[in-house]
């Protein structure tokens, strides 16, 4: 059979697919100080320089017995608080915001975020999406990381974001974190199931 | 609803409900995904270059005072997009276990020795031509609770960013000739047969550097932007 050599000129047959990151990806990925070698990128994206309200996103990822899901890893992606995604442009102000976290959820299935609230950026046909973070699920079990999208409670555009608009009614709380303090924001991912996460393909 | 990446190209992947590996049973929705168009948000992503890494990153030989045990390797390759573009500048991240099989992970229980030289993490950027090349050991094939005698083949595991949040890949690399391959519900969860063997490496005398380590090449092809079907120039 063919391997993974694409020879210099050619178009390849096609992507390389996706397998689990299994569950000891942590002392590459999530090495948090455990592990020798340094972190990419913490659950903490807070700069000095980072422009946006401080907020801290905090839930649990569940599977489908309801069981916590230990070994899980999560990232998000987002724009900082004015809607400007990190890397458009190098000249930005807040050029040490990297607007990326990983987080590897805890013995309780925890994960929690410190960021700053994301600002608005555009959608298809320039229409204002309302402000959310993408998020990727890696874990064991996950043969593909699952997409899905973190929005806020109490915000006038939720009603008119053309992706919010995509998914049922009634499944929208699955993606809306709810406010649980001054600061703080709360949304567990359910794998599978009962209230089950909306996850997306783009 | 115009998608910027063609979404033909992620019938390349495993579905996410693959039985045969126990723990996709619970884990994987039941809901069909909602399919949206893509936004800056999606055709954008974080950029980790050269400054993310440190003296010996690459080098998973050299991360310790002393030489790990097991067969010394080089893996090197080119990161391309599907249309065969190369993906300059970006940044992989590789685990693996050790020669007797082992993660350094504290939750692996598997009897074999921890090398005290070897951690088996590491990090690569690709360069203008999106080449990469890395030295390590070559890992052991080490069992799982899957199901009876389960085995996982000897594979490198590969995380890579790719230009936006829509090329984030995390895939494993496997070796030439391996015999539990066939019975590996991993490599089986690939539902064609030849986007399959895209995660097979091949051994590769250039790569081989004499009397010190043998060279294996994999190259890797994230999703590209605004493929345009066109005539496959190497298959007649
Ligand atoms: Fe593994």
């Amino acid at each position: 059979m063919a391997d993974a050599v694409v020879k210099a000129g050619t178009k390849p047959d096609g992507i390389t697919p996706s397998q689990t990151a299994g569950p000891y990806f942590a002392y590459a990925l999530t090495p948090a100080g455990r592990y020798a070698i340094a972190d990419l990128a913490t659950n903490d994206l807070v700069t000095d320089d980072a422009v946006g309200e401080r907020i801290t996103i905090a839930g649990r990822v569940i599977d489908g017995d309801g069981e916590l899901v230990t070994d899980a890893m999560l990232e998000i992606w987002q724009a900082d608080g004015e809607g400007r995604l990190p890397g458009a442009d190098p000249a930005l102000s807040n050029a040490r915001f990297k607007g990326f976290g990983r987080c590897e959820c805890d013995a309780e299935g925890r994960f929690s975020f410190r960021t700053v609230k994301p600002g608005r950026v555009p959608g298809p046909n320039g229409a204002m999406q309302a402000p959310h973070l993408d998020v990727g699920v890696f874990a064991r079990g996950i043969l593909r990381r699952l997409f899905t999208r973190i929005y806020f409670e109490g915000e006038a555009g939720n009603e008119s974001d053309p992706i919010l608009k995509l998914v049922p009614a009634e499944r929208r709380s699955t993606v809306i974190a709810r406010r649980a303090g001054a600061d703080l924001y709360k949304l567990d991912i359910r794998l599978q199931g009962e209230n089950e996460t909306v996850f997306f393909e783009a | 609803m115009t998608a910027a990446y063609p979404t033909e190209s992620l019938k390349a992947h495993p579905p996410y409900l693959y039985p045969d590996y126990r723990s996709t049973v619970k884990r994987s929705p039941s809901r069909a995904l909602v399919v949206i168009p893509h936004t800056l948000s999606e055709l954008t992503g974080p950029v980790y270059g050269h400054e993310s890494l440190r003296e010996h990153d690459s080098d998973l030989t050299r991360q310790h005072a002393g030489e790990p045990l097991g067969e010394r390797i080089i893996v090197s390759g080119r990161v391309v997009d599907e249309d065969g573009r190369p993906v300059p500048r970006t940044l992989l991240e590789v685990w693996q276990a050790n020669a007797a099989g082992r993660y350094i992970h504290v939750v692996d229980q598997h009897p074999a020795p921890l090398d005290p030289n070897f951690s088996g993490a590491g990090r690569v950027v690709t360069d203008a031509d999106g080449r990469y090349r890395f030295t390590t050991i070559k890992p052991g094939a080490y069992p799982w609770k899957n199901h009876p005698n389960a085995w996982r083949p000897a594979h490198i595991h590969f995380s890579l960013f790719g230009p936006t949040f829509l090329t984030r890949l995390v895939t494993q690399m496997y070796f030439p000739g391996d015999p539990l391959l066939a019975l590996d519900p991993m490599w089986n969860s690939i539902p064609d047969e030849k986007a399959r063997w895209r995660m097979m490496s091949s051994f590769d005398i250039e790569t081989t550097e004499p009397e010190w380590a043998l060279g294996y090449r994999f190259d890797i092809v994230l999703r590209g932007r605004d493929a345009t079907p066109m005539e496959d120039p190497h298959h007649g």
